[in-house]
């Protein structure tokens, strides 16, 4: 690791180095929120803002992608034949990502690229990223990131960190990617004298973070009788099953595969999933073994907070971007369910 | 507002006191300035949780169908209408229901007062019409009336229509409110401009449905965009199955939809949802004379026939 500075009226210059060797992506304006978008050339991203409203998730794993298509014409030689698509994995950058969000992606990547099961799509697609993080100065009230395992200037995921200081940034360089895109930008004025500032900034960020969860028990918890415990009928009761959360949350991996035909041309598809849509779990028989929207609710939270817990000894399933806190249309609040599965006691009233 | 809390709680212990129902569902606090939490309470001993404020917008007609308890719900004009609607198609019984009547001023726009502000909204309190708003190191005082969420601020139906005990005395309803200025608009475009409107409309849709789930209207046990033998709509966010989905479920709302804004509040993208249904609404109104939840007596336009039915559209 070392630090840089980058003087501000150098910054533009820099990025416009950056865009023949990466497509660029980074957090716009859209309408009344952010979003993170590929970025035109030219164009600059825009660095004022706390939090997009959508998570950066889709630059590595778009909602819908198409894996494969084939023909029925049983005339073609290669007829019912599943071929894959070509898909572009020529280098690109994220800037401006907020360090929770570089955070999620190692997260999610636990289950795209594991010992197990590799997926080529995800693997080369995150092969080809470089993160430019933008640590948080200002944190919102509903982020709770430094209880969920990261924090408002973590750099352990991204390969650069911004620190906004002004006039300048002091950008820490973590990674050989990291360093390879700060050559190409031309971002090399040494900031080492500076360091300690960055530490300061950090402290001042965590300490405007009121916004806290506990999960120091949630390991301990016996998992059939938090699935049993009393609260769910009441923590489910306003749900929609709308599925804003997991289609905002930067953590949410699961997928759906389709497949689309037309006439004889046809493709394999997937697109992002939700456990609250009762399709989810849908047997062919007919039969839903989550049958209702508190048996889905539980599933969300279970997951996120004790199966993932359990399964990968590596914290919760949750990097605290308070997305779904903010979006919920019926307020549920992950906080607020997290506390009450801490908590629990068999046999204690908690909800 | 706190009296209106208050009274909703006396009448919550009363019910569940006695026996009158097993449950009532109302509101108690969000975790968050602006948006309160639908909730039940079955235990008398709790109905201390229960709220009132301009933040209750969440339509609670939503979490009554198939439910077999007795239940207390606090409904206000809208939610009142798609009440009756329920039972009018049969989603629950009048028997039920005891109907705990808010005369409404209105729901706040939580996303228009954070547009308005500019900056993170750390508490809110609201007297005489006015809301204040605080964030770190700012005070600012809105209208309410400017702060309302779209529909509520051109509703003509605050009152509650149908009630066991109103928890309050009426109050005015807004006559000087032109309900279809934005349709007209769409209606005077040309049609390719029209075209691009909705285009437009739908383009950030992730196809996520939390304007169908969010719909009382919206309770078939699957619903056709879930079908999957057949399949009538594909999944991805292609714009033809989005259109499908956004049209199919607006003309599956005719003269049932009560504009009472449940789809534009839960859209995670801020999509005008309305603009698609307001349209058949105001057909509904033109051509039949109906607004929708009204009555208990009366069928609905589209489940009836009527010798004077319009039918000028039959060349």
């Amino acid at each position: 690791m070392r630090v840089i500075k980058i003087d501000k009226k150098d910054w533009e210059s820099g990025v416009g180095k950056l865009s023949g060797d990466y497509s660029l992506y980074g957090p716009v304006k859209q309408g009344a929120f952010h979003n993170f978008a590929p970025l035109e050339k030219g164009q600059m991203p825009d660095l004022d803002y706390v939090n997009t409203r959508m998570s950066p998730k889709s630059v590595v794993y778009p909602q819908c992608e198409t894996m494969f298509e084939y023909t029925l014409d049983e005339n073609q030689p290669d007829h019912h034949v599943n071929k894959e698509i070509p898909k572009d994995y020529s280098p690109r950058a994220i800037l401006g990502i907020r360090p929770c969000d570089v955070k999620a992606i190692d997260l999610v990547n636990i289950n795209f690229d594991n010992p197990e099961y590799q997926d080529p799509w995800w693997v080369q697609r995150r092969a080809a990223l470089t993160t430019v993080a933008l640590a948080c100065n200002n944190p919102c009230s509903t982020c709770f990131c430094t209880s969920a395992g990261t924090g408002p200037f973590d750099d352990s995921s991204a390969d650069v960190l911004l620190a906004d200081m002004g006039d300048y940034y002091l950008a820490k360089v973590m990674t050989e990617k990291g360093e390879a895109l700060v050559g190409k930008a031309g971002f090399d004025q040494d900031g080492s004298a500076e360091a300690g500032a960055i530490d300061d900034a950090a402290k001042a960020a965590e300490a405007k973070i009121t916004s806290k969860i506990e999960t120091d028990k949630l390991g301990d918890k016996v998992t059939t009788e938090l699935y049993d415990a009393d609260f769910w009928e009441d923590v489910a009761f306003a749900c929609i099953n709308c599925g804003t959360c997991t289609y905002l949350c930067p953590t949410c991996w699961c997928f759906d595969i389709q497949d689309e035909v037309q006439g004889t041309d046809g493709c394999r598809m997937r697109n992002w999933d939700t456990c609250m849509s009762a399709l989810f779990t849908k047997h062919g028989t007919g039969h839903n073994p989550r049958p209702n929207k508190t048996a889905r609710v539980r599933q969300r939270f279970m997951h996120k907070l004790k199966y993932y817990v359990d399964k990968y000894e590596n914290g919760i399933a949750c990097v605290g971007c308070g997305r779904c806190v903010q979006q919920c249309p019926v307020n549920i609040d992950i906080r607020r369910v997290c506390d009450l599965m801490n908590r629990f006691e068999p046999g204690k009233e908690c909800a | 507002m706190s009296e209106y809390a208050e009274k909703i709680r006396g009448i919550a212990k009363k019910l569940l006191d006695d026996g009158t129902v097993d449950m009532v569902i109302g509101f108690r606090k969000g975790t968050m300035p602006l948006i309160n939490e639908p909730c039940f309470v079955k235990d008398a001993a709790k109905v201390d949780a229960l709220i009132w404020d301009s933040s209750c917008g969440v339509n609670l007609a939503n979490y009554l169908p198939k439910r077999k308890e007795k239940i207390g719900v606090v409904a206000k004009g809208c939610d009142s209408r798609n009440i009756v609607t329920h039972i009018v198609e049969n989603q629950i019984t009048r028997e039920q229901l005891y109907i705990i009547g808010v005369p409404c001023t209105g729901m706040v726009d939580r996303r228009k007062v954070r547009l308005a502000v500019g900056k993170e909204i750390l508490s809110v309190s609201e007297a005489d019409g006015k809301i204040t708003v605080t964030g770190d190191g700012y005070e600012e005082v809105l209208d309410k009336q400017e702060m309302l969420q779209d529909n509520c601020a051109i509703c003509v139906h605050r009152n509650p229509v149908i009630s066991d005990e109103v928890i309050a005395d009426p109050v005015e309803e807004q006559t000087d409110v032109d309900r279809y200025a934005d349709v007209k608009a769409v209606e005077a475009m040309a049609p390719e401009a029209r075209w691009n409107h909705f285009e437009q409309l739908l383009d950030g849709c992730i196809r996520c449905y939390a304007c169908r789930n969010a719909c009382p209207l919206c309770y078939c046990p699957t619903c056709f965009v879930d079908e999957s033998q057949p399949q009538w709509v594909g999944k991805s966010v292609d714009k033809t199955d989005t259109r499908t989905f956004h049209f199919l479920r607006a003309y599956h709302c005719a003269g049932r939809c009560t504009d009472c804004g449940a789809c534009e509040r839960a859209c995670p993208v801020g999509i005008p949802v309305r603009q698609f249904t307001k349209k058949l609404e105001k057909d509904c109104k033109e051509l039949f004379d109906w607004e929708a939840g009204m009555s208990l007596d009366v069928r609905p336009p589209l489940d009836t026939y009527r010798p004077e039915d319009p039918d000028e559209f039959i060349k």
